[in-house]
Protein backbone atom coordinates (compact mmCIF):
# COMPACT_ATOMS: atom_id res chain seq x y z
CA UNK A 1 0.00 0.00 0.00
CA UNK A 2 1.16 3.59 -0.99
CA UNK A 3 1.43 6.58 1.14
CA UNK A 4 -1.50 8.69 -0.54
CA UNK A 5 -3.67 5.37 -0.05
CA UNK A 6 -3.39 5.07 3.39
CA UNK A 7 -4.72 8.72 3.88
CA UNK A 8 -7.58 8.06 1.17
CA UNK A 9 -9.94 6.68 3.07
CA UNK A 10 -11.83 5.07 -0.18
CA UNK A 11 -9.25 3.21 -1.90
CA UNK A 12 -11.29 1.97 -4.78
CA UNK A 13 -9.32 -0.80 -6.75
CA UNK A 14 -6.43 -1.32 -4.72
CA UNK A 15 -4.38 -4.31 -3.45
CA UNK A 16 -5.03 -4.21 -0.20
CA UNK A 17 -8.31 -5.37 2.02
CA UNK A 18 -8.75 -2.20 3.89
CA UNK A 19 -12.22 -1.41 1.30
CA UNK A 20 -13.69 -4.66 2.94
CA UNK A 21 -13.81 -3.29 6.49
CA UNK A 22 -16.27 -1.07 8.52
CA UNK A 23 -19.00 -1.83 5.30
CA UNK A 24 -22.04 -0.76 7.49
CA UNK A 25 -20.37 2.51 7.76
CA UNK A 26 -19.60 3.08 4.23
CA UNK A 27 -23.15 1.66 3.13
CA UNK A 28 -24.76 4.37 5.46
CA UNK A 29 -22.44 7.03 4.14
CA UNK A 30 -23.36 6.24 0.35
CA UNK A 31 -26.66 6.37 1.40
CA UNK A 32 -26.65 9.32 3.46
CA UNK A 33 -24.97 11.32 0.33
CA UNK A 34 -26.96 10.10 -2.53
CA UNK A 35 -30.44 10.94 -0.29
CA UNK A 36 -29.39 14.50 0.25
CA UNK A 37 -28.54 14.66 -3.13
CA UNK A 38 -31.82 13.70 -4.60
CA UNK A 39 -31.15 10.45 -6.05
CA UNK A 40 -32.93 8.09 -3.43
CA UNK A 41 -35.60 8.34 -1.20
CA UNK A 42 -34.58 6.15 2.25
CA UNK A 43 -38.37 5.64 2.50
CA UNK A 44 -38.75 3.49 -0.73
CA UNK A 45 -35.37 1.37 0.54
CA UNK A 46 -37.80 0.02 3.42
CA UNK A 47 -40.53 -0.73 1.14
CA UNK A 48 -37.79 -2.61 -1.06
CA UNK A 49 -36.72 -4.67 1.68
CA UNK A 50 -40.29 -5.08 2.94
CA UNK A 51 -40.98 -6.78 -0.52
CA UNK A 52 -38.31 -9.22 -0.60
CA UNK A 53 -39.24 -10.17 2.96
CA UNK A 54 -42.40 -10.67 3.19
CA UNK A 55 -44.83 -10.72 -0.81
CA UNK A 56 -41.68 -11.84 -2.77
CA UNK A 57 -40.18 -15.50 -1.97
CA UNK A 58 -40.43 -18.78 -2.89
CA UNK A 59 -43.71 -19.47 -1.83
CA UNK A 60 -44.84 -17.51 -5.31
CA UNK A 61 -42.72 -20.78 -7.11
CA UNK A 62 -44.27 -23.23 -4.88
CA UNK A 63 -47.97 -21.95 -6.16
CA UNK A 64 -46.63 -22.18 -9.95
CA UNK A 65 -45.40 -25.79 -9.17
CA UNK A 66 -48.54 -26.85 -7.38
CA UNK A 67 -50.97 -25.53 -10.24
CA UNK A 68 -48.29 -26.99 -12.81
CA UNK A 69 -48.73 -30.34 -11.30
CA UNK A 70 -52.66 -30.05 -11.19
CA UNK A 71 -53.34 -28.54 -14.52
CA UNK A 72 -52.42 -30.21 -17.65
CA UNK A 73 -53.26 -26.84 -19.46
CA UNK A 74 -51.69 -24.52 -17.51
CA UNK A 75 -48.16 -26.80 -17.41
CA UNK A 76 -48.26 -26.49 -21.00
CA UNK A 77 -48.61 -22.74 -21.38
CA UNK A 78 -46.31 -22.54 -18.33
CA UNK A 79 -43.47 -24.31 -20.83
CA UNK A 80 -44.32 -22.10 -23.71
CA UNK A 81 -43.91 -18.54 -22.02
CA UNK A 82 -43.29 -18.87 -18.51
CA UNK A 83 -43.53 -15.09 -18.04
CA UNK A 84 -47.04 -14.85 -19.16
CA UNK A 85 -48.74 -18.35 -17.30
CA UNK A 86 -47.35 -16.97 -13.75
CA UNK A 87 -48.91 -13.44 -14.86
CA UNK A 88 -51.78 -14.96 -15.45
CA UNK A 89 -52.22 -16.90 -11.67
CA UNK A 90 -54.30 -14.52 -9.27
CA UNK A 91 -52.54 -15.87 -6.31
CA UNK A 92 -48.73 -15.28 -7.49
CA UNK A 93 -46.89 -12.13 -7.40
CA UNK A 94 -45.95 -10.43 -10.97
CA UNK A 95 -42.99 -11.23 -12.52
CA UNK A 96 -41.28 -9.18 -15.95
CA UNK A 97 -39.56 -10.61 -19.18
CA UNK A 98 -37.82 -13.58 -19.64
CA UNK A 99 -38.98 -16.20 -17.22
CA UNK A 100 -38.41 -19.69 -18.48
CA UNK A 101 -39.64 -23.04 -16.87
CA UNK A 102 -37.75 -26.38 -17.35
CA UNK A 103 -39.57 -29.53 -16.38
CA UNK A 104 -37.55 -32.28 -14.30
CA UNK A 105 -38.85 -36.14 -15.94
CA UNK A 106 -37.14 -39.24 -14.72
CA UNK A 107 -34.86 -39.04 -17.89
CA UNK A 108 -33.56 -35.85 -17.45
CA UNK A 109 -32.53 -33.49 -14.01
CA UNK A 110 -32.57 -29.65 -14.33
CA UNK A 111 -29.97 -27.85 -11.91
CA UNK A 112 -29.84 -24.24 -12.83
CA UNK A 113 -26.63 -21.99 -11.93
CA UNK A 114 -24.83 -18.44 -12.73
CA UNK A 115 -21.45 -19.11 -13.16
CA UNK A 116 -20.45 -15.75 -13.73
CA UNK A 117 -22.37 -13.60 -11.05
CA UNK A 118 -25.74 -14.92 -9.27
CA UNK A 119 -28.50 -14.28 -11.75
CA UNK A 120 -31.53 -16.10 -10.30
CA UNK A 121 -35.30 -15.72 -10.46
CA UNK A 122 -35.84 -13.49 -7.97
CA UNK A 123 -39.74 -12.75 -8.75
CA UNK A 124 -40.74 -16.25 -8.27
CA UNK A 125 -37.85 -17.59 -5.58
CA UNK A 126 -36.96 -14.54 -3.76
CA UNK A 127 -32.73 -13.55 -3.19
CA UNK A 128 -31.00 -16.30 -3.76
CA UNK A 129 -29.43 -18.06 -0.54
CA UNK A 130 -25.77 -17.82 0.04
CA UNK A 131 -24.81 -20.99 -1.58
CA UNK A 132 -26.40 -20.30 -4.87
CA UNK A 133 -23.65 -17.11 -4.56
CA UNK A 134 -20.98 -19.03 -3.48
CA UNK A 135 -17.87 -19.74 -5.31
CA UNK A 136 -17.67 -23.74 -4.60
CA UNK A 137 -21.64 -23.69 -6.02
CA UNK A 138 -20.82 -21.48 -9.54
CA UNK A 139 -17.44 -22.89 -9.90
CA UNK A 140 -18.57 -27.09 -9.37
CA UNK A 141 -22.34 -26.92 -10.68
CA UNK A 142 -21.17 -27.09 -14.22
CA UNK A 143 -18.52 -29.55 -13.55
CA UNK A 144 -19.37 -31.89 -11.37
CA UNK A 145 -23.47 -31.48 -11.07
CA UNK A 146 -23.72 -35.31 -10.07
CA UNK A 147 -21.54 -34.76 -7.22
CA UNK A 148 -23.19 -31.51 -6.20
CA UNK A 149 -26.52 -33.23 -6.48
CA UNK A 150 -24.81 -35.82 -3.86
CA UNK A 151 -23.75 -33.07 -1.60
CA UNK A 152 -27.48 -32.12 -1.38
CA UNK A 153 -28.54 -35.55 -0.58
CA UNK A 154 -29.63 -36.44 -4.00
CA UNK A 155 -28.76 -39.12 -5.48
CA UNK A 156 -30.66 -39.85 -9.02
CA UNK A 157 -30.13 -43.36 -11.48
CA UNK A 158 -27.51 -43.29 -14.00
CA UNK A 159 -30.19 -43.24 -16.39
CA UNK A 160 -30.99 -39.86 -15.36
CA UNK A 161 -29.24 -37.62 -17.40
CA UNK A 162 -28.63 -33.82 -15.46
CA UNK A 163 -29.12 -30.68 -17.66
CA UNK A 164 -27.10 -27.75 -16.02
CA UNK A 165 -28.49 -23.98 -17.47
CA UNK A 166 -25.90 -21.62 -16.94
CA UNK A 167 -27.75 -18.35 -16.63
CA UNK A 168 -25.60 -16.14 -18.87
CA UNK A 169 -27.84 -13.65 -20.07
CA UNK A 170 -31.47 -12.05 -18.94
CA UNK A 171 -33.02 -15.02 -19.04
CA UNK A 172 -33.55 -16.81 -15.76
CA UNK A 173 -34.58 -20.18 -15.42
CA UNK A 174 -37.25 -22.03 -12.74
CA UNK A 175 -36.94 -25.94 -12.50
CA UNK A 176 -40.54 -27.42 -12.11
CA UNK A 177 -39.36 -30.47 -9.75
CA UNK A 178 -41.49 -34.15 -10.37
CA UNK A 179 -44.73 -34.55 -8.15
CA UNK A 180 -44.24 -36.93 -5.85
CA UNK A 181 -46.29 -40.22 -6.03
CA UNK A 182 -48.60 -40.68 -3.48
CA UNK A 183 -50.20 -37.27 -3.48
CA UNK A 184 -52.85 -38.33 -6.18
CA UNK A 185 -56.01 -36.09 -5.10
CA UNK A 186 -54.03 -33.56 -3.12
CA UNK A 187 -55.53 -29.72 -2.99
CA UNK A 188 -53.26 -27.34 -4.55
CA UNK A 189 -52.21 -25.91 -1.41
CA UNK A 190 -50.82 -28.81 0.32
CA UNK A 191 -48.88 -29.45 -2.64
CA UNK A 192 -47.36 -26.20 -2.65
CA UNK A 193 -45.93 -27.15 0.78
CA UNK A 194 -43.83 -30.33 -0.64
CA UNK A 195 -42.20 -27.98 -2.99
CA UNK A 196 -38.83 -26.55 -1.82
CA UNK A 197 -37.22 -23.27 -2.87
CA UNK A 198 -33.84 -25.95 -3.73
CA UNK A 199 -35.81 -28.25 -5.89
CA UNK A 200 -36.93 -25.43 -8.36
CA UNK A 201 -33.50 -24.64 -8.83
CA UNK A 202 -32.81 -28.19 -9.12
CA UNK A 203 -30.66 -28.46 -6.13
CA UNK A 204 -33.51 -30.61 -4.25
CA UNK A 205 -36.58 -33.12 -5.01
CA UNK A 206 -39.93 -31.96 -4.14
CA UNK A 207 -40.75 -33.62 -0.15
CA UNK A 208 -42.12 -36.86 -0.10
CA UNK A 209 -45.49 -36.80 1.32
CA UNK A 210 -44.78 -37.67 4.75
CA UNK A 211 -41.86 -35.33 4.94
CA UNK A 212 -44.43 -32.69 4.56
CA UNK A 213 -43.87 -30.15 7.15
CA UNK B 1 -12.75 -7.55 -17.52
CA UNK B 2 -13.61 -10.49 -18.60
CA UNK B 3 -10.80 -13.14 -18.14
CA UNK B 4 -10.87 -12.51 -13.93
CA UNK B 5 -12.13 -14.67 -10.90
CA UNK B 6 -16.21 -13.69 -10.96
CA UNK B 7 -15.67 -16.55 -14.72
CA UNK B 8 -15.40 -19.38 -12.46
CA UNK B 9 -17.23 -21.79 -14.02
CA UNK B 10 -14.99 -25.28 -13.91
CA UNK B 11 -12.42 -24.10 -11.28
CA UNK B 12 -11.31 -26.17 -8.74
CA UNK B 13 -10.65 -25.83 -4.79
CA UNK B 14 -13.50 -23.85 -3.40
CA UNK B 15 -14.32 -26.46 -1.08
CA UNK B 16 -17.89 -28.26 -0.21
CA UNK B 17 -20.69 -26.21 -1.32
CA UNK B 18 -22.08 -25.32 2.73
CA UNK B 19 -26.25 -24.47 3.10
CA UNK B 20 -27.39 -22.43 5.90
CA UNK B 21 -30.03 -23.55 7.49
CA UNK B 22 -33.63 -21.35 8.18
CA UNK B 23 -31.32 -18.49 6.26
CA UNK B 24 -32.76 -14.92 6.50
CA UNK B 25 -33.27 -13.14 3.63
CA UNK B 26 -30.82 -10.53 4.77
CA UNK B 27 -28.22 -11.24 7.42
CA UNK B 28 -28.02 -7.70 8.75
CA UNK B 29 -29.31 -4.21 7.56
CA UNK B 30 -26.61 -3.07 6.00
CA UNK B 31 -26.99 -5.92 3.07
CA UNK B 32 -30.67 -4.90 2.84
CA UNK B 33 -29.53 -1.27 2.65
CA UNK B 34 -26.84 -1.72 -0.14
CA UNK B 35 -29.58 -4.36 -2.23
CA UNK B 36 -32.41 -1.87 -1.85
CA UNK B 37 -29.94 1.08 -3.08
CA UNK B 38 -29.28 -0.66 -6.19
CA UNK B 39 -32.57 -1.34 -6.54
CA UNK B 40 -33.62 2.16 -6.61
CA UNK B 41 -30.74 3.23 -8.28
CA UNK B 42 -31.46 1.21 -11.58
CA UNK B 43 -34.87 2.69 -12.74
CA UNK B 44 -32.45 6.15 -12.99
CA UNK B 45 -30.78 4.59 -16.11
CA UNK B 46 -27.80 5.90 -15.38
CA UNK B 47 -26.24 2.84 -15.99
CA UNK B 48 -26.84 -0.50 -17.36
CA UNK B 49 -27.08 -4.02 -16.06
CA UNK B 50 -24.38 -5.37 -17.46
CA UNK B 51 -22.68 -1.91 -16.42
CA UNK B 52 -23.31 -2.86 -12.77
CA UNK B 53 -21.41 -6.41 -13.23
CA UNK B 54 -18.95 -5.00 -14.94
CA UNK B 55 -17.99 -2.75 -12.00
CA UNK B 56 -18.00 -6.07 -9.85
CA UNK B 57 -15.48 -7.86 -12.39
CA UNK B 58 -13.34 -5.02 -12.49
CA UNK B 59 -12.36 -5.97 -8.20
CA UNK B 60 -8.72 -6.94 -8.60
CA UNK B 61 -9.14 -10.79 -7.95
CA UNK B 62 -8.27 -11.22 -4.52
CA UNK B 63 -10.93 -8.01 -3.59
CA UNK B 64 -13.50 -9.82 -5.14
CA UNK B 65 -12.48 -13.31 -3.79
CA UNK B 66 -12.82 -11.63 -0.51
CA UNK B 67 -15.96 -9.98 -0.52
CA UNK B 68 -19.64 -11.17 0.42
CA UNK B 69 -21.86 -10.87 -2.00
CA UNK B 70 -23.26 -7.80 -0.59
CA UNK B 71 -19.69 -6.49 -0.17
CA UNK B 72 -19.17 -6.43 -3.85
CA UNK B 73 -22.83 -5.07 -4.38
CA UNK B 74 -21.59 -1.91 -2.20
CA UNK B 75 -18.17 -1.75 -4.03
CA UNK B 76 -19.45 -1.92 -7.44
CA UNK B 77 -22.31 1.10 -6.54
CA UNK B 78 -19.67 2.97 -5.19
CA UNK B 79 -17.47 2.67 -8.20
CA UNK B 80 -20.81 3.90 -10.29
CA UNK B 81 -21.44 6.50 -8.55
CA UNK B 82 -17.82 7.84 -8.40
CA UNK B 83 -17.77 7.40 -12.40
CA UNK B 84 -20.87 8.98 -12.97
CA UNK B 85 -19.74 12.15 -11.49
CA UNK B 86 -22.29 11.71 -8.89
CA UNK B 87 -20.33 11.48 -6.05
CA UNK B 88 -16.94 12.52 -4.92
CA UNK B 89 -14.10 10.58 -2.93
CA UNK B 90 -14.66 12.89 -0.30
CA UNK B 91 -18.46 13.16 0.11
CA UNK B 92 -18.47 9.45 0.58
CA UNK B 93 -15.42 9.70 3.26
CA UNK B 94 -17.51 11.83 5.58
CA UNK B 95 -20.55 10.84 4.59
CA UNK B 96 -22.70 14.14 3.62
CA UNK B 97 -23.05 15.77 0.43
CA UNK B 98 -20.68 19.04 -0.43
CA UNK B 99 -22.10 19.99 -3.67
CA UNK B 100 -25.59 19.74 -4.85
CA UNK B 101 -25.57 17.85 -7.66
CA UNK B 102 -28.65 18.40 -10.89
CA UNK B 103 -30.49 15.85 -9.34
CA UNK B 104 -33.10 13.20 -11.24
CA UNK B 105 -36.41 14.28 -12.78
CA UNK B 106 -38.01 11.52 -11.06
CA UNK B 107 -36.71 8.69 -8.34
CA UNK B 108 -37.86 5.35 -7.10
CA UNK B 109 -40.71 6.14 -4.96
CA UNK B 110 -42.03 3.65 -1.72
CA UNK B 111 -44.95 2.23 -4.06
CA UNK B 112 -42.60 1.96 -7.17
CA UNK B 113 -42.22 -1.13 -4.86
CA UNK B 114 -45.46 -2.83 -5.52
CA UNK B 115 -43.96 -4.09 -8.77
CA UNK B 116 -41.01 -4.68 -8.72
CA UNK B 117 -40.75 -7.34 -11.60
CA UNK B 118 -37.61 -7.49 -14.23
CA UNK B 119 -37.01 -5.23 -17.00
CA UNK B 120 -37.74 -6.28 -20.97
CA UNK B 121 -34.33 -6.92 -22.34
CA UNK B 122 -35.94 -7.90 -25.81
CA UNK B 123 -35.38 -5.33 -28.82
CA UNK B 124 -37.19 -4.98 -32.38
CA UNK B 125 -34.32 -7.44 -34.94
CA UNK B 126 -32.94 -5.36 -37.47
CA UNK B 127 -31.66 -8.99 -39.04
CA UNK B 128 -33.43 -12.72 -39.09
CA UNK B 129 -31.35 -14.55 -36.61
CA UNK B 130 -28.69 -16.30 -38.65
CA UNK B 131 -29.25 -19.57 -36.62
CA UNK B 132 -32.15 -22.34 -36.56
CA UNK B 133 -32.96 -24.75 -33.92
CA UNK B 134 -31.12 -28.05 -34.34
CA UNK B 135 -27.89 -26.22 -35.78
CA UNK B 136 -24.57 -26.92 -34.93
CA UNK B 137 -22.24 -23.89 -34.11
CA UNK B 138 -19.20 -23.21 -32.55
CA UNK B 139 -18.31 -20.72 -29.81
CA UNK B 140 -15.60 -17.98 -30.88
CA UNK B 141 -12.50 -17.98 -29.40
CA UNK B 142 -12.18 -14.81 -27.90
CA UNK B 143 -10.51 -13.02 -24.82
CA UNK B 144 -11.86 -9.30 -24.67
CA UNK B 145 -10.66 -7.34 -21.51
CA UNK B 146 -14.07 -6.04 -21.85
CA UNK B 147 -16.87 -7.77 -20.27
CA UNK B 148 -18.49 -9.79 -21.87
CA UNK B 149 -21.13 -12.87 -20.65
CA UNK B 150 -19.57 -15.84 -22.64
CA UNK B 151 -17.73 -18.11 -20.23
CA UNK B 152 -14.26 -18.88 -20.73
CA UNK B 153 -15.01 -22.89 -20.08
CA UNK B 154 -17.50 -22.68 -23.12
CA UNK B 155 -15.31 -20.91 -25.59
CA UNK B 156 -13.97 -22.38 -28.93
CA UNK B 157 -16.50 -25.26 -27.99
CA UNK B 158 -19.05 -27.31 -30.62
CA UNK B 159 -22.96 -27.08 -29.35
CA UNK B 160 -26.15 -27.24 -30.71
CA UNK B 161 -28.65 -24.60 -30.64
CA UNK B 162 -31.51 -25.19 -28.70
CA UNK B 163 -34.00 -22.50 -28.47
CA UNK B 164 -34.23 -18.39 -29.92
CA UNK B 165 -34.81 -16.34 -26.90
CA UNK B 166 -35.35 -13.48 -28.72
CA UNK B 167 -33.42 -10.50 -29.45
CA UNK B 168 -32.01 -9.01 -26.49
CA UNK B 169 -29.37 -6.10 -25.58
CA UNK B 170 -25.67 -7.29 -26.31
CA UNK B 171 -24.22 -6.99 -22.95
CA UNK B 172 -20.85 -6.70 -24.70
CA UNK B 173 -21.56 -3.54 -26.47
CA UNK B 174 -23.67 -1.52 -23.86
CA UNK B 175 -21.30 -2.27 -20.84
CA UNK B 176 -19.04 0.02 -22.85
CA UNK B 177 -20.99 2.40 -23.41
CA UNK B 178 -21.51 1.30 -27.16
CA UNK B 179 -25.30 1.31 -26.85
CA UNK B 180 -27.76 -1.90 -26.64
CA UNK B 181 -26.80 -2.88 -30.14
CA UNK B 182 -29.51 -5.45 -29.58
CA UNK B 183 -28.26 -9.20 -31.06
CA UNK B 184 -30.29 -12.54 -31.25
CA UNK B 185 -29.99 -14.71 -28.12
CA UNK B 186 -29.67 -18.64 -28.26
CA UNK B 187 -29.82 -22.00 -25.31
CA UNK B 188 -27.06 -23.02 -26.52
CA UNK B 189 -26.08 -26.78 -25.12
CA UNK B 190 -22.52 -28.64 -25.15
CA UNK B 191 -22.33 -32.19 -24.08
CA UNK B 192 -20.28 -32.36 -20.89
CA UNK B 193 -17.35 -34.50 -22.65
CA UNK B 194 -17.29 -31.38 -24.77
CA UNK B 195 -16.11 -29.18 -22.20
CA UNK B 196 -14.73 -31.35 -19.51
CA UNK B 197 -13.18 -33.77 -21.98
CA UNK B 198 -12.13 -37.01 -19.63
CA UNK B 199 -12.91 -35.71 -16.90
CA UNK B 200 -16.56 -34.63 -17.59
CA UNK B 201 -19.31 -36.70 -15.41
CA UNK B 202 -21.07 -39.07 -17.93
CA UNK B 203 -24.69 -38.08 -18.74
CA UNK B 204 -24.26 -34.28 -18.24
CA UNK B 205 -25.05 -31.72 -20.58
CA UNK B 206 -24.46 -27.71 -20.07
CA UNK B 207 -26.19 -25.10 -21.88
CA UNK B 208 -25.58 -21.43 -21.71
CA UNK B 209 -27.62 -18.50 -23.01
CA UNK B 210 -25.07 -17.25 -25.92
CA UNK B 211 -25.26 -14.17 -28.03
CA UNK B 212 -25.38 -14.45 -31.97
CA UNK B 213 -22.09 -13.09 -32.02
CA UNK B 214 -20.89 -15.80 -29.85
CA UNK B 215 -21.07 -17.89 -32.62
CA UNK B 216 -19.87 -19.03 -35.78
CA UNK B 217 -21.57 -22.24 -37.87
CA UNK B 218 -19.17 -25.80 -36.93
Amino acid sequence: MNEDSKREPHTHGVGDMSELTDVQARAKSLETVLSEKGYLDPKALDAIVEAYETRIGPHNGQRVVARAWTDQNFLASLLADASAAVNSLGNVSPVGSHLIAVQNTSECHNLVVCTLCSCYPWEVLGLPPSWYKSAPYRSRAVIEPRRVLSEFGISLPKTTNIRVWDSTAETRFLVIPMRPTGTEGWTEEELAKLVTRNSMIGAGLALEPEQKS
Amino acid sequence: MSNTVHDMGGMHGFGPIEEEANEPVFHSRWESRVYSMNRAMGPLRLWSIDEGRAAQEALPPHVYLACSYYQRWLLGLESRVLKHGIVTEEELAIGKSLNPTQRPRRIFQPEDAKALTRGNYAREPEESPKYIVGDQIRTINSNPTSHTRLPRYARDKVGNIEAIRGCHVFPDSIAVGMGESPKWLYTVVFEAQTLWGNDAEPGSSVSIEAFEPYLVPA
